[in-house]
């Protein structure tokens, strides 16, 4: 561990003041809690809500995973793991089955979570309505009144305007049946994910200096109408390096001829169905292992 | 704070109502009974607190002294300005509706004109596109409005028909009571008249109670059963329109009266 700082970075005053937040976000699943965001050694836009929350809670026994748009071998991803490796000398692992605290952006993990795993998202917006009404006081009303026709209003315009609701990221979900909450950018297609999760799901906007968490269990459903129901929308082929089905897929360019290639975004999904024998079209076998 | 008499079955009665604003009364003294489907028209020059008076009966502005009560569908009063905030916050989406002078103040302008006329809707629970839509339809066709315009931005319509899209906005979730600013104000003659009796077939036929605040009598005799006549903040004279009209008996309402007469 790096000599010269505390454990995890953060020092112990503010990690209690975060401890302090996540609590009070918890007992109020979907509320946005303030919180005394710090100066990180990483510039916003890179998870320091995420990275603040994931310094609060972590235990020297905990392992950690971190993913970037479900990658573990992006750069953001591999810099806030070493930092964590080093700041707190915690063990890492891409092993989603293998994590106890998984701080994520962009992306929930394929393999369904269990109740002694912490999902940490890293938020730029927490605001869910902050596109449609700006003033901060109005929006704050709006929750505490659960006044959220506002909300309803562009999913009407998104249905009159392109004969469906077009969010694909950062689609709009009520929690507990009572708060308005942005899941952060994940896909749509996570969404389901977020309903009745077993693992405790905490989420931090550094910049907006905001927390707000789902305790395991809690309902989260996807805004949508009686007759425009809710549809996690993703690509129509299977993964082309394993074969998947049910996974969600980035499109990536192969070659300059405009070749492209369907693959899991979840790098370690991925990798464990290609060892356990699973080949797509565009895959080869692994050597065993 | 004056004692409202119980077992009134107004729709709003308000006793005692007091407001200043610095050395300013907006308000003094005054006393406002409206019964169910009645339209009862604020009239005085500008400055007279018809506005402020507006603001206070709809729970909008609290008053430095006095009371407001208004008597749900279920019979049961509420004091307007000691209910919780949400109570009233439903009351203002559901039962209540306000038309301001200027649309552009209650209308989304960047929100089509059959958005703007669904969001009572949803805001109240509906979840069903297709019907939020037909409904927003017929209340477009209602206020003369084409119907092919539900997808269109407000901000492509005229002065007039602002003021129709929002008069849909309000009515939609079918108030029991609407709350309407100088409706026709800023708006031409023509439109004004008939905006004026879109206003009066559909209050009518909806058996909407409205107070309604003008500075122009005949708007008053158009539209209202009972006037109110403001001055400095003071009801100076109250009665059914054409009493007050025919035989005015304070100095200011025959003022009023004959400046309108002369025109
Ligand atoms: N928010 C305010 N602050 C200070 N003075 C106000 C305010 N609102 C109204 N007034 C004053 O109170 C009086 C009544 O105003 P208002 O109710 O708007 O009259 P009206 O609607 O009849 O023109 C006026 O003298 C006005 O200048
Ligand atoms: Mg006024």
């Amino acid at each position: 561990m790096t000599e010269g700082y505390n454990f995890a970075y953060l020092d112990e005053q503010t990690k209690r003041m975060i401890r302090r937040a996540l609590l009070k976000a918890v007992a109020i699943p979907g509320h946005q809690v303030p919180f005394g965001s710090r100066e990180m050694p990483l510039p916003y836009g890179w998870g320091t809500g995420g990275i603040q929350v994931t310094a609060s809670i972590l235990g020297t026994n905990d392992v950690l995973k971190v993913i970037d748009q479900g990658a573990d071998d992006t750069t953001n991803a591999v810099s806030i793991r070493r930092f964590f490796a080093r700041t707190a000398d915690v063990a890492t692992t891409t092993h989603t089955a293998d994590a106890t605290v998984i701080q994520t952006r962009h992306r929930i993990p394929e393999k369904t979570l269990r109740d002694n795993q912490i999902i940490v998202y890293q938020v730029p917006q927490p605001e869910p309505l902050y596109r449609l009404e700006s003033s901060r006081v109005e929006t704050r009303r709006m929750h505490g009144l659960a006044d959220y026709g506002l909300m309803h209003v562009k999913l009407y315009e998104d249905v009159a305007r392109f004969g469906q609701i077009s969010i694909s990221y950062d689609y709009p979900v009520l929690v507990n049946q009572r708060y308005l909450m942005s899941p952060s950018p994940i896909p749509a297609f996570d969404n389901p994910k977020m309903d009745r999760m077993p693992a405790l799901q905490l989420f931090g906007a550094g910049r907006e200096k905001r927390i707000y968490a789902i305790p395991p269990w809690t309902a989260v459903r996807s805004l949508d109408f009686d007759d425009h129901p809710f549809r996690a929308i993703n690509a129509s082929e299977p993964c082309g390096l394993c074969g998947a089905t049910d996974s969600y897929l980035d499109e990536v360019v192969i070659d300059d001829r405009g070749g492209r290639l369907f693959v899991c975004s979840d790098t370690d999904h991925c990798a464990e169905r290609r060892a356990a024998g699973h080949i797509g079209k565009d895959g080869f076998a692994e050597a065993a292992e | 704070m004056t004692a409202v008499p119980n077992g009134h079955d107004g729709l709003i009665t308000a006793r005692g109502l007091y407001l200043s604003f610095g050395a300013i009364p907006a308000l003094v003294d005054v006393d406002i009974d409206l019964w169910p489907g009645e339209v009862l028209a604020v009239v005085g020059e500008s400055g007279s607190g018809k506005t402020t008076l507006l603001n206070v009966l709809s729970g909008r502005v609290a008053p430095d002294a006095g009371a407001v009560l208004y008597t749900d569908p279920e019979g049961e009063q509420h004091d307007v300005h000691t209910m919780p905030a949400p109570a009233l916050r439903t009351l203002h989406r559901s039962d209540w509706g306000f038309v301001h002078q200027d649309p552009k103040q209650n209308l989304r302008m960047n929100v089509s004109a059959g958005g703007n006329v669904g969001e009572r809707l949803m805001a109240r629970g509906a979840r069903h596109y297709g019907t939020i839509r037909a409904e927003a339809i017929d209340w477009l066709t209602q206020v003369e409005i084409d119907a092919d315009r539900v997808d269109d931005l407000p901000r492509t319509f005229s002065g007039g028909m602002l003021q129709r899209l929002q008069i849909a906005r309000t009515l939609v979730t079918h108030p029991r009571l609407v709350f309407m600013d100088e409706p026709t104000g800023g708006l031409d003659v023509s439109v004004q008249a008939r905006l004026l009796d879109l206003i009066r077939t559909l209050v009518a036929r909806l058996g909407i109670a409205a107070v309604l605040v003008t500075h122009d009598i005949a708007v008053a005799r158009l539209l209202a059963h009972r006037i109110a006549v403001m001055q400095r903040g003071r009801v100076v004279e109250t009665g059914l329109t054409d009493q007050v009209l025919d035989d005015p008996q304070h100095a200011y309402t025959q003022l009023l009266v004959s400046s309108v007469l002369q025109v």
